[in-house]
């Protein structure tokens, strides 16, 4: 299990460069085992490198990553182990595809991972049952499959190594609406069915309404809002202030709250407004 | 990580010698070079020392920033030195020693001299950007298209690789991490091994670089480009005041040079 602590995370670029920058500072962070997380934040805010540092990737400038309460930068052989428990799936990750196949391509990971062939091949079938890869695909070259297929495959190679802790960068950026409800499905698959902590950095509010439990927002490089999506979404000047919105189900709901209409508790999503129209519609379910 | 990696790096500035037209900053470099390797005598080079420092002081140059880009010739600049130093004939320093006078006096002449030479050229490369230098060489070559050599298809070439080289570093390194984040291991095992581990950076690496090319010829055409025929350009490039009494400056400091070595100062 894997319960990770940041402590005081500051990272700066090109120390001692004229190109020094600070991305993030002062981040002080709790993510239980099993959560689910939305991080949000505008372009630039540092979301990218926060979430490189949760698998060693980067190293911070000051404070700690503990992972079980042990800092994940102690040896550089905890810095490898690491990413095989934390998996973490970049921006854009169908460019980092290389393989001649797409199975062979799933497999690189467990293969680094050193396990038996056996198990390298469930694994590979099994990550591609996740992210709903058709057997017919996986003796095909990756670089001759569409942009959302290629997305998929490179997701299926992290989760093949059954991470305890599966990070995805914008995994939706550029998609389009199908392609990107089918990517959160899977990933809402394989945190049902192996109780993974899940977080996924996202700019799109309406599936972090959709799918996250808890988020947290940054804002130039510090985090200024974490909690439940109702939470964080009652206060939709401080998101628009920092170049955020709120779903479009909230926006809408009061919109019709202005304009008159009475509706019932916290809205955010689709089905809360369905749900409070038909009420304030007098229905009888309420 | 790699992107501290410096080629040719640019130093943004508004100084004179920043804003000296590129084709002026390249003849002048050229004429530095042809001074410095007819330089005889200590007054010689002492002179154009005094003038690289003054242009330094004047470009807002560091030194440190020189040493920086001095390092990786350390080698060849110790090696020179030692030669001329221990195979020199000439009077001994102490009766029995191989080391001469006349070594002394030239090893410390080659450092100078291979010293200079890169600073002059660091001058040109610190103060101005790819684009402008490529601009520049290119109106300096264009004689050259006479003798139908492709001018202006080698600029283009030389101005998008210096354009890109940063970009596919930035490439390497995201790919690297990715790879790194299933596992890969680039550091460890022997040699074969650590030639392997590359395939998973450079698959990727060369169809993004192929991409690229492609995306940037098919934008390029659909701009209605069709070569350098009958092509204008937004910053036209124009000699003013200080690019001629510094052209006529680099002149004279050239032939003067010249004439010192005739009497071997
Ligand atoms: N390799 C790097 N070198 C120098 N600066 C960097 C590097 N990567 C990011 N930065 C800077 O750090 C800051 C935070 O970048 P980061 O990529 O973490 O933001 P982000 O929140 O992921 O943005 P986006 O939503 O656009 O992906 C930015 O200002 C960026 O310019
Ligand atoms: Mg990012």
């Amino acid at each position: 299990m894997a319960e990770i602590t940041v402590r005081n995370l500051l990272h700066t670029y090109s120390v001692g460069t004229p190109f020094e920058k600070t991305a993030i500072r002062d981040i002080d962070l709790k993510i239980g085992q099993g959560e689910n997380i939305f991080l949000l934040g505008h372009t630039g805010s540092g979301k990218s490198t926060f979430v490189q540092h949760l698998n060693a990737l980067l190293q911070p400038t000051a404070g700690e990553v503990l992972v079980d309460g042990e800092d994940i930068n102690r040896s550089k052989i905890s810095r490898r182990d690491i990413k095989h428990r934390i998996g973490l799936v970049f921006q854009y990750p169908e460019y980092q595809l290389f393989e001649e196949t797409v199975q062979a391509d799933i497999a690189f990971g467990p293969r680094n991972m050193k396990l038996p062939e056996t198990e390298v091949q469930e694994r590979v079938l099994e990550a591609a049952g996740f992210t709903g890869i058709g057997e017919e695909l996986l003796s095909r070259s990756p670089l001759e499959l569409s942009g959302g297929q290629k997305r998929r495959i490179a997701i299926a190679g992290v989760i093949a190594m059954h991470p305890e802790v599966l990070i995805l960068d914008e995994p939706t950026a550029g998609l389009d609406p199908s392609g990107s409800r089918q990517i959160m499905e899977n990933i809402r698959s394989y945190r049902e069915k192996t109780g993974a902590t899940i977080i996924v950095v996202s700019h799109d509010m309406d599936s972090a309404a959709e799918y996250g439990d808890r988020l947290i927002v940054f804002e130039r490089g510090s985090v200024s809002m974490d909690g439940s999506p109702e939470e964080v979404f009652s206060h939709p000047r401080e998101l628009t202030s920092i170049g955020l919105n709120v779903p479009k189900a909230a926006a809408l709901a009061s919109a019709l709250r202005d304009s008159g209409l009475r509706l019932n508790g916290p809205i955010y999503t689709h089905e809360q407004l369905l749900s409070a129209i038909r009420c304030a519609g007098g229905e009888p379910a309420c | 990580m790699l992107k501290d990696v410096t080629l040719g790096q640019y130093f943004p500035g508004d100084t004179v010698v920043h804003r000296l037209d590129p084709r002026t900053k390249l003849i002048l470099v050229v004429l530095y070079i042809i001074a410095l390797f007819n330089t005889r005598g200590w007054v010689s080079n002492g002179l154009i020392l005094v003038l690289t420092l003054v242009c330094m002081r004047v470009a807002n140059i560091r030194l440190k920033n020189i040493f920086k880009g001095l390092k990786p010739m350390l080698f060849i600049i110790v090696l020179t030195a030692l030669l001329n130093l221990f195979y020199t004939r000439g009077t001994p320093i102490r009766e029995g020693w191989i080391i001469t006078w006349e070594g002394m006096d030239r090893a410390v002449k080659m450092i100078l001299r291979i010293t200079l030479l890169i600073t002059g050229t660091f001058l040109l490369t610190y103060t101005t950007s790819p684009m402008a230098l490529t601009d520049g060489l290119e109106h300096l070559l264009n004689p050259l298209k006479k003798l139908k050599v492709p001018v202006h298809a080698l600029t283009l070439m030389m101005s998008m690789a210096l354009r890109f080289i940063p970009t596919l570093i930035e490439e390497t390194d995201k790919i690297m991490s990715a790879q790194r984040a299933r596992g890969a291991d680039f550091e460890t095992g022997n040699l074969i091994q650590r030639a392997k581990a590359l395939l998973p950076i450079l698959v990727p690496l060369f169809v993004s670089a192929f991409r690229r090319a492609d995306e940037l010829a098919v934008a390029m055409e659909s701009r209605c480009y069709h070569g350098g025929e009958g092509r204008t350009r937004m910053n036209e490039l124009h000699y003013t005041g200080i690019d001629y009494i510094a052209l006529l400056l680099g002149a004279a400091l050239t032939a003067g040079i010249i004439v010192m070595k005739h009497f071997g100062v």
